[in-house]
């Protein structure tokens, strides 16, 4: 069955190119595939037939308990048979039905024997997942064939209608497939059917397997979406909607009936969903103008028959279905492609509208007489032995549900002998006086018999037609084979006797209710019009699509409630949102958890003899570690506090910094050196970047009147602040290992060559970690710069030698207000909406009086670029300090990064001062001295930092050693002595240069391009 | 040797509070630049959380030669807090371009309403759809109706009734000859 799947696969595949190159023949080699499957089965049936079911394994996802078995007994060999056999004929079809220049025949191509393909695996899967698999498969095929004019809104709506109904079910027979295969230990259906468990779980499993069998096959109340797929074109509705995928859901049913048909839930609902879907679906066709909506309503009524046969449990009833199955597969296939015909030659498939097509096109005439006589269940046709057998087994048993089940079967027949015959005269017969509103008739007349035009059609776009209603007779015509070979099926089910296939059985009751039967469909459609009437005069109770729509339009209407109740566009909503939840779920969590028991919690063993722990509730505590730290504690408080009422950007700003630099004291009380370190030096970052930024924002906090919602805040971030407090004091006695980091010292010397524990922590022991964290730093200059140079990476590198005018200066004594009212403290009107991109052609440099060189400070250049500044933002005292910093600054950064292995420094720390040093040289000079500092692009620093760091690591694996693993090379070199060195030195060096790239990027972007917007929009005003 | 006394410092704990409740307090400003100052303090709190995790306070976390007396702090919540306080820098300079970003745009730093959000929530309240789905209103149609007009692609589709006269006598000829495809 493997092989077969596969050769589905290939040609589903190819199929695209192969109709590209082939034009329509190209069905002629897909048609392979189906029957590949076909022939298989055939080759197979001697061994079905013994009782030596095939079977296939091969392990797919074992932790999903999903494996590619496949098994070929009875049912799936019928099945694999009718799907292959008819596939191949509709696909040979394609090849004549569609026009040579039809559109999308190439994706229609391959999604149709993809679905030969799902439905092939379908019917043989024998893993209750990998069935689902393919359930779900032959949906979405489904849907992309319905969906095929998808320019066509019936046809989107049908498909949207189709998939949404069925992946429902589907969704359903998941739930159902998971119970089962949890409480039978195994997936494996022949497993589980051979030993079906029991139980309430198992019975709720059971109805949801039916609720998928039910929307799959249509049945009533989801049996809407049948006949409105019929927007698909006729090739797949006589596949899909006919012999193949809604055979599916009676698949499953005949699949599990053996192992369930006893359960009550489960005889009740089939008995009323196929005995409602029955009557329904045959009265429904009645009234249809269209072929394929008489042949679509009528299927839906024959799924309902066969659904309520093989479900039913009794072996009669299931060999009656077992037969049906085959007999429906080729007679309704057979009519469908006859309505292909029909509509291809008249071009319409109105039946008030055809007439006398019986003469012209006898060929396909007889096709649809063929089938439709099977259909109806005329002796000696299949549809007659099956159905003779149906009558058969519930008329001869002492089943109390038996008659009722007769009356039932017996009107359902009638319906559809009327709707049958009903076909035949509509698209065959001639009629006389049919003027069809605004189609006139041929002219003549209009009382003579009329024939509607057509053309002739070639040979092969009706031969499989005739071939599936040849076949309805031949079958028929040795029933002692068919029961031979579909019997060992129905003697699965548990109840009742078997059944026979026969042609003639002798006077039974059967036979007196197929004449009946036949008499009163005849009648029925004698009395077509007067039914007719009846049927519109009828009050019609709501279409089931009509419900469904409506139905769907309540649940969009849900969602937009849901979504514009939680969603309101607010980002302190949001975030208070979250905030809260954090206080009530974990918060509220954590305190039941800490106070609810009213046993304190443990101690560590090394706090036992400590005098200074005190106990509040049930939480040990000291009140300070060590007594400086409350001087640091109450300034870092207070900053905080101020910092929240300040109403003044750069105080705030300022505050927070004071609590960042009592952060780093903190630290370093703590025994943290390298924190205290790396926190002073970002803090100075940070400080410096946002006073670039502020100054050309309004210097105060816009002044809204929020006092209502400033108590909300306040709660909630009292509230937050408590939650994390009884965390910090909870959390650290939670301990119960020792943690990992107890090692890490010994490590660190031992296999990390270093003394500095947490840096070599940082660049060996959790280097992975750091990796991933600078190319945060990476991503986050990029972004950085991403917004304020906005069409580009970032600028040029720009350089003195570049200048346009290299003896003017760029920087104005004005630049500070710029962007500012004249009155200074008012924030200034949208002065951003002059693009700055757009007008970075205006030269930069307008001209002035008096160039830096003859300025002041003119003989003597502390810095390179410091002409380029207007004389009254120059500072000779600031420059020579600049001067006599810079290098001294970048020296010390290389001592910390080369020593920090050992003591407290590393490229985090080196790369930070490094930053500091060129912070220094803008601030004195300019953004032309950036460039001349730091000449290379920020992009390159931080791409070589990433490659050296993550480079380093690669190359251990090179040398045979982990990922990022050291080497510790110890050397004796003639000038430098001993040199220890270890590899993860290159590791830090790129952490180092990715910290330098931010740095620059920052300064590049928030610096010197904001000087640049200002100084254009000084020289566009 | 390391700190294994986890015992937790109560003006420790106050700051982490203190440094939250401030934090939040800014945080749920409207204007970017305060709620930046707002993560700020927020990653501030959190790093001293991190750094109480891993016990009380010791020695740096440097192996000296001798083994010392005084067991010293955690280095692995260090070497955690260390990457963060890079990180929240990176992450200060990226709003600080937001805020400038949107001070270019708009004149002032503040987070506007999502006008999107608030026009589904608007037109929720209405129960009005949000979007227009031509496939799901209504038609009023009967699918007899809509079926008369699909037609496939099919082979010399033609809507035969419109030219029905001209073609009356070909018409008649029988199915005996088909077979013949090209008819092209």
């Amino acid at each position: 069955m493997l092989p077969v799947l596969l050769a589905h696969l290939v040609l589903a595949l190819v199929a695209p190119a192969l109709v590209g190159w082939m034009g329509r023949k190209a069905f002629w080699v897909l048609a392979a595939g189906p029957a590949s499957a076909a022939v298989y089965a055939l080759t197979q049936t001697g061994a079905v037939l013994d009782g030596r079911f095939p079977v296939e394994q091969a392990s797919w996802v074992p932790g999903l308990s999903l494996a590619l078995d496949f098994r070929l007994d009875t049912l799936s060999w019928l099945m694999l048979l009718v799907v292959g056999a008819v596939g191949a004929l509709v696909l040979l079809y394609c090849s004549a039905y569609f026009s040579r220049d039809a559109g999308g025949l190439r994706r229609f191509a391959g999604v149709l024997v993809a679905f030969a393909g799902a439905m092939v695996g379908l019917v043989t899967a024998d893993d209750l997942l990998l069935l689902f698999v393919f359930w779900e498969l032959t949906t979405v095929f489904s849907y992309l064939l319905i969906g095929h004019y998808a320019a066509r809104k019936p046809s989107r709506r049908a498909a949207m209608q189709a998939i949404v109904v069925t992946t429902a079910g589907g969704l359903a027979m998941l739930v159902g497939l998971v119970i089962l295969g949890e409480t039978a230990g195994t997936w494996r259906l022949s497993e589980v059917l051979a030993d079906p468990p029991q139980g309430t779980a198992v019975t709720a499993a059971v109805i949801c397997l039916l609720a998928g069998a039910a929307t799959k096959s249509a049945l009533v109340p989801t049996h809407f979406w049948l006949p409105a797929a019929m927007a698909a074109p006729t090739p797949v509705s006589a596949y899909l909607h006919a012999a193949a995928m809604v055979k599916a859901g009676v698949y499953l049913v005949a699949r599990f009936a053996p192992a369930y048909a006893d359960l009550p839930a489960w005889r009740v609902i089939v008995v009323v969903l196929g005995s409602a879907t029955l009557l329904l679906g045959g009265y429904r066709a009645l009234r249809q103008h269209d072929l394929k909506l008489v042949l679509a309503f009528g299927t839906v009524s024959q799924l309902g028959l066969l659904i309520l046969l093989l479900g039913y449990g009794t072996q009669g009833a299931a060999l009656a279905g077992l037969a049906l199955l085959g007999a429906h597969a080729m007679f309704k296939a057979a009519l469908f492609l006859v309505v292909g015909v029909v509509d291809a030659a008249a071009g319409t498939r109105d039946l008030r509208k055809l007439s006398g097509l019986a003469r012209q096109m006898p060929l396909t005439a007889t096709a649809g007489v063929l089938a439709t006589a099977s259909m109806i269940g005329l002796p000696p046709f299949a549809g007659y032995v099956g159905k003779e057998a149906a009558l058969e087994a519930w008329s001869a048993e002492g089943d109390p549900l038996g008659p009722v089940m007769l009356v039932v079967v017996a009107l359902g027949s009638a319906l559809t002998v009327a709707y049958g015959l009903r076909f035949v005269w509509g698209a065959f017969g001639t009629k006389r006086a049919v003027p069809a509103p605004g189609k006139e008739a041929p002219a003549g007349s209009p009382q003579a018999p009329s024939s509607t035009p057509v053309q002739r059609q070639p040979l092969l776009l009706v031969a499989p037609a005739l071939v599936l209603g040849a076949m309805g007779l031949v079958v028929a015509l040795v029933p002692h084979v068919g029961e031979q070979l579909l019997a060992p099926h129905a003697a699965l089910y548990p109840a009742g006797h078997a059944g026979h296939l026969t042609l003639w059985a002798g006077f039974t009751p059967a036979l007196a209710i197929t004449v009946l039967v036949l008499g009163a469909g005849v009648l029925l459609f004698w009395q077509r019009a007067h039914v007719e009437r009846f049927q519109n005069a009828l009050w019609s109770p709501l279409g089931a699509d009509v419900v469904y729509r409506r139905w769907m339009r309540r649940l969009d209407d849900l969602a937009a409630d849901v979504t514009g109740g939680t969603q309101r566009g607010s980002l302190p909503f949001y975030l208070g949102a979250i905030l809260l939840a954090l206080v009530a779920g974990p918060g509220v969590a954590l305190a039941v958890g800490v106070f609810g028991s009213g046993t304190r919690l443990p101690v560590a063993a090394d706090a036992a003899g400590r005098d200074d722990v005190f106990h509040v509730g049930p939480l040990a505590m000291v009140p300070f570690d060590r007594p400086a730290q409350l001087v640091v504690i109450v300034i870092v408080i207070v900053a905080t506090v101020l910092a929240a009422r300040a109403r003044r950007r750069l105080k705030a700003v300022m505050l927070v910094g004071v609590a960042g630099y009592g952060m780093s004291v903190i630290f370093l009380l703590h025994g943290a050196p390298d924190l205290a370190l790396t926190q002073v030096l970002s803090e100075t970052v940070t400080l410096l970047v946002m006073v670039l930024v502020l100054r050309r924002l309004p210097p105060y906090f816009s002044d809204r009147p929020l006092a209502a919602s400033r108590w909300v805040r306040l709660a909630i971030g009292v509230l937050v602040g408590l939650v994390m407090m009884l965390f910090v004091l909870a959390a650290p006695l939670a301990r119960v290992a020792t943690p990992i980091s107890v090692d890490f010292p010994e490590e660190a010397v031992t296999w990390g060559g270093g003394h500095n524990v947490v840096n070599v922590a940082l660049v060996d022991i959790r280097a992975w970690d750091t990796v991933g964290e600078i190319s945060v730093l990476l991503v986050a200059a990029t972004g950085v710069a991403s917004l304020v140079f906005l069409r580009q990476r970032s600028g040029a590198v720009l350089r003195l030698a570049g200048r346009r005018d290299p003896g003017a200066a760029v920087a104005h004594a004005d630049d500070a207000h710029a962007g500012r009212a004249p009155g200074g403290d008012v924030p200034a009107p949208p002065s951003g909406a002059v693009d700055p991109t757009a007008i970075r052609t205006v030269d930069p440099a307008p001209p002035r009086t008096g160039g830096a060189r003859g300025g002041r400070g003119g003989t003597t250049t502390w810095i390179v670029a410091g002409p380029t500044l207007a004389p009254e933002r120059r500072s000779v005292l600031f420059e020579v300090v600049t001067r006599i910093l810079f290098h001294a600054m970048v020296v010390f950064a290389l001592f910390l990064l080369f020593s920090g292995h050992n003591n407290p420094g590393g490229g985090f720390a080196a790369g930070l001062v490094v930053g500091i040093a060129l912070t220094v040289r803008y601030l004195a000079g300019g953004r032309y001295e950036l460039g001349e500092a730091a000449p290379v692009h920020p992009g390159l620093i931080l791409g070589t930092g990433l490659f050296l760091s993550a480079g380093v690591g690669l190359a251990a694996l090179l040398a045979g050693k982990q990922a990022i693993e050291s080497f510790i090379i110890d050397l004796y070199l003639p000038v430098f002595g001993h040199v220890h060195l270890v590899t993860s030195l290159f590791f830090d060096l790129g952490v180092f240069l990715v910290v330098i790239g931010l740095v620059l990027d920052i300064l590049r972007s928030l610096g010197a391009e904001i000087d640049h917007h200002a100084e254009l929009e000084g020289a566009v005003k | 040797m390391i700190v294994l006394d986890t015992v937790p410092s109560a003006a420790l704990a106050l700051v982490v509070g203190v440094l939250f409740a401030g934090g939040v307090y800014l945080l749920l400003e409207r204007s970017l630049t305060r709620v930046l100052l707002g993560f700020v303090l927020i990653s501030n709190g959190g790093n001293l959380a991190i750094l109480m995790a891993g016990g009380r306070a010791g020695a740096a976390p440097l192996v000296r030669e001798g083994e010392s007396q005084v067991p010293m702090s955690d280095p692995l919540v260090q070497a955690m807090i260390l990457t963060a306080i890079v990180i929240t820098l990176a992450l200060t300079a990226f709003v600080l371009a937001m805020a400038y970003r949107s001070w270019q745009l708009n004149g002032h730093d503040e987070v506007q309403d999502d006008v999107e959000d608030r026009r589904i929530a608007r037109l929720a309240a209405r129960n009005a759809p949000s979007y227009s789905d031509a496939d799901t209103a209504e038609t009023g149609e009967t699918l007899d109706e809509e079926a008369a007009e699909v037609h496939d692609d099919i082979e010399e589709s033609l809507v035969v009734q419109e030219t029905a006269a001209p073609r009356e006598g070909r018409a008649e000829g029988t199915e005996g000859a088909e077979g013949t495809e090209a008819r092209r």
